[in-house]
């Protein structure tokens, strides 16, 4: 595989792959502790992320690579006016590996044409972020041990969500899965997903506004903030942000064996009090998110161990 | 209505009724130093009314333009007043340099060296998506 723009540029053999490697390394970490010696990670994020772009380079680390990169595009030729092909471009002279984050959708597609190295879109504006959706996958399997007839509920932002976009068409692939779409009417989830994705497939879905009528039927609960940096008007912004907030109350009705996720940073959209219930597993994310990162960095590199 | 024949030259039969003037305009045929003919609401036996475009010249066409347009599009090439070639068009599975995307959020809107590209994702319902954002072209993307 040359590049990751998206999470279904993956086959549901190649996620297992992922899986099954990330396990491995979960298990035995000494095992693959110097098989990325003398590797270069790039990490080129034009717009500022404190998650991903540690765990890129955590993962990295931990398989005995080198990092290097930028962490805001004032920081980068992209200030005096350099194109993402010609950044990328000569980035790619110096590693042996790109992951990406920029504001605008489809940048690392631009990328992925001009770097001659391998190209991983570590999330751009709200489009895909596939990295996210395969740390969310390492996550369900580890507390469900199966993709199939789940009923996966995504609450919040689910129009400029990309975390959920890209769940959405990753999970659509796995038989029985039925999915509830929790959100104000302004922050829907995008059509092309529902007409592009889910209707042709049969699989169901229902839109609702309340998270507590569905709260019974769930086996994940996929918690979103709604972003203020994808609002173009900051009033849309204030009125829309405390839509839904998770509390230990409305999970009173929810199963016992729930999953709770959250791609993080959170706000105030899943109440502190919630961390202590062991249903909530927004952290377990986190860490999986670095290895299933490593798994996908050995795949790109196809260092064998 | 009288149109005379063209001896060499192209007509495109079989145009959607009314959508002409937009292939003459996205054509850029008001360009062009010969005859250019637009017959509109034509009769028509398959298609009850239909569009006709007489070009009296030889030029090189975008297929894939013409097909993203009006796939129904039929096109006569004209030698010495004969029809030496028909050709009818398909969808495209990809238009280069034409639709422009329209998203704010996508990398062409600032980066405008960039050339935008489309792809076809649903034929049934005639989608073209951005290869960089995915957004769908619009009716105003040209």
């Amino acid at each position: 595989m040359q590049n990751l723009m998206n999470v279904t540029d993956l086959s549901k053999e190649e996620i297992t792959g992922l899986i099954s490697t990330a396990e491995d390394i979960i298990a035995n970490p000494d095992k693959y502790a110097d098989c990325c010696r003398r590797k270069k990670l790039a990490t080129l994020f034009f717009e500022p992320s404190t998650r991903t772009r540690l765990s890129f380079e955590a993962a990295m680390l931990e398989l005995g690579g080198s990092v290097l990169g930028f962490s805001e595009a004032a920081s980068s030729s992209a200030a005096k006016g350099e194109s993402v092909a010609d950044t990328v471009r000569v980035v790619g002279c110096y590693a042996d590996i790109i992951a990406m984050r920029h504001p605008k959708e489809g940048a690392p597609v631009v990328a992925a044409r001009t770097a001659g190295v391998p190209v991983i879109n570590a999330g751009d504006g709200g489009h895909n972020h596939p990295t996210q959706t395969l740390a969310d996958l390492l996550t369900i399997w580890r507390e469900r041990h199966t993709f199939e007839n789940l009923t996966i509920g995504l609450c919040g932002d689910l129009k400029f969500g990309r975390t959920v976009h890209s769940l959405v068409q990753a999970m659509a692939r796995y038989h029985g899965v039925k999915f509830v779409f929790i959100s104000p009417e302004e922050l829907r989830m995008p059509r092309y997903i529902l007409t592009d994705t889910l209707e042709p497939a049969g699989i169901p879905y229902e839109e609702v506004r309340s998270m507590e009528e569905a709260m019974p039927k769930l086996d994940v609960l996929y918690m979103t903030r709604v972003q203020k940096e994808r609002f173009f008007n900051e009033a849309d912004y204030i009125r829309l942000k405390d839509t839904y907030i998770l509390t230990p109350d409305k999970l009173e009705t929810a199963k016992s064996d729930l999953v709770i996720m959250h791609p993080l940073p959170r706000v105030n959209e899943i109440s502190v009090a919630v961390d202590q219930d062991p249903r909530a597993h927004y952290f377990d994310q986190v860490k999986n998110g670095k290895y299933m990162r490593m798994a996908l960095i050995l795949k790109m590199l196809e260092v064998r161990v | 209505m009288n149109i005379g024949q063209i001896k060499d030259g192209i007509v495109l039969d079989h145009i959607t009724a009314g959508r002409s003037m937009e292939i003459y305009r996205v054509l850029k045929l008001d360009k062009l130093d010969c005859t250019v003919a637009m017959i509109q609401n034509a009769e028509s036996t398959k298609m009850g009314r239909k569009d006709i475009i007489k070009i009296s010249t030889l030029m090189d066409l975008n297929f894939d333009v013409l097909g993203y347009l009006d796939a129904g599009i039929t096109v006569n090439i004209i030698r010495d007043g004969k029809v030496a070639q028909r050709q009818r068009l398909a969808l495209p599975e990809r238009v280069v340099g034409v639709i422009k995307c329209k998203n704010p959020r996508c990398i062409t809107s600032v980066e405008q060296e960039l050339v935008h590209e489309f792809k076809l994702t649903d034929p049934a319902k005639k989608v073209y998506r951005c290869i960089y954002c995915e957004q769908a072209a619009s009716s105003n993307s040209l």
